[in-house]
């Protein structure tokens, strides 16, 4: 025992957490799921590899759903505020989120950009988030739905690849299959083969921002997830 | 490179632990981290090492326990092993282990009154 200062003696002790480390993370997305559900909000997390065509595929519905639904857009960007402003010229309301240095969107990232009006009066929030196939799968958002852009020019191996991005994706549009005649090597046989492998519950719509192939069966699938019981996203983190 | 983030966060909960009951240095921690975790053991090791440096994990080491993907079910719960669907139930398969990033024990050095 010290006297000077009163420390006391020490001992050594074990506690059992056992907790998700990300826990923080997780109660941030829960909060921003329930206000999204209670304002009746379809939130989309949508991911993909830098150059996937992620945003031309969101101009695409823009051009497709815009006159039926109110859509808007949160793009998430290690840099520039480039993606934002294509959706909002395409006539879609959006946000860019400029990450510096991290390689993913958060949960508190989100909740911050979900501040500013008009959030609570669109039908449909893109979470368009940072181009990589493997950070931003760890993080919920609180979208109810997770989508992988998967372009045809990155092959038919990237599923095994990075298996932890698909495996979480309730939705695969397989983007740019206007390019398939110039891809010899690449089918979209192959590609399904390679998601049935990793995906639980395999659905991939094929189509092409480009010449509009598969933007009706998209936007189809859109409508099919206001209905939250064909939703999984919510069960598909932990804890 | 989310390990960063990861840690980040590890540190702030083993600091919110510490603090509840006063400790003064934690000795040790365990982290278990699924084979589908979406981290990279190794990654994460050396994000570790480099931001435990003055906190008050500077002295603890981590150990990692990894933990195998296992595949069952969702109707019956039989294990399913390299199939995403049940043949018996035909419905797709849910991930049952493997995809931890847990915080589970930690050891810390606390006043003996």
């Amino acid at each position: 025992m010290c006297d000077t200062c009163g420390c006391g003696d020490t001992k050594i002790i074990p506690v059992e957490v056992h907790d998700r480390i990300l826990a923080d993370n997780d109660r941030q997305a829960r909060h921003n799921r329930e206000h999204l559900e209670a304002d009746g909000v379809l939130a989309i997390n949508l991911m993909g590899s830098p150059g996937a065509g992620k945003t031309a595929l969101l101009e695409a519905t823009a051009r497709a759903l815009g006159g039926k639904r109110k859509l808007g857009a949160i793009s998430g960007d290690l840099a520039t505020d480039r993606d934002a402003e294509r959706l909002r010229a395409a006539g879609v309301p959006s946000i860019g989120i400029t990450t510096g240095s991290a390689c993913h969107l958060d949960a508190a990232m989100v909740h911050h950009a979900l501040h500013d009006p008009p959030w609570r009066s669109i039908d449909c929030l893109f979470i368009e988030n940072v181009g990589n196939l493997v950070c931003p799968a760890i993080y919920d958002l609180g979208q109810r739905a997770n989508v992988v852009a998967l372009s045809v020019t990155e092959g038919v191996d990237k599923p095994l690849k990075y298996p932890v991005m698909f495996q979480r994706a309730d939705l695969v549009v397989l983007t740019k299959v206007d390019l398939l005649p110039f891809l010899e090597d690449v089918s979209v046989a192959a590609i399904a083969d390679a998601l049935a492998r990793v995906m639980p519950e395999p659905r991939m719509i094929a189509a092409s921002a480009r010449t509009g192939i598969g933007i009706d069966a998209w936007a189809a699938w859109l409508e099919e997830q206001r209905h939250p019981s064909s939703a999984r996203s919510r069960e598909s983190y932990p804890g | 490179m989310h390990e960063y983030s990861i840690v980040q966060a590890l540190l702030e909960r083993v600091e919110q632990e510490a603090a509840a009951r006063g400790a003064r240095r934690v000795v040790r921690l365990w982290v278990r981290l699924g084979e589908l975790s979406g981290v990279e053991p190794e990654l994460l090791a050396t994000a570790y090492e480099t931001f435990r440096e003055r906190t008050l994990c500077e002295s603890a080491p981590m150990e990692l326990d990894r933990v195998a993907a296992a595949w069952a079910c969702r109707r019956c719960a039989r294990p399913l092993v390299g199939a995403r669907r049940c043949p018996e139930c035909d419905v797709p398969a849910t991930l049952v282990a493997g995809d931890e990033i847990v915080l589970s024990r930690i050891e810390m050095e606390v006043p003996d009154v």
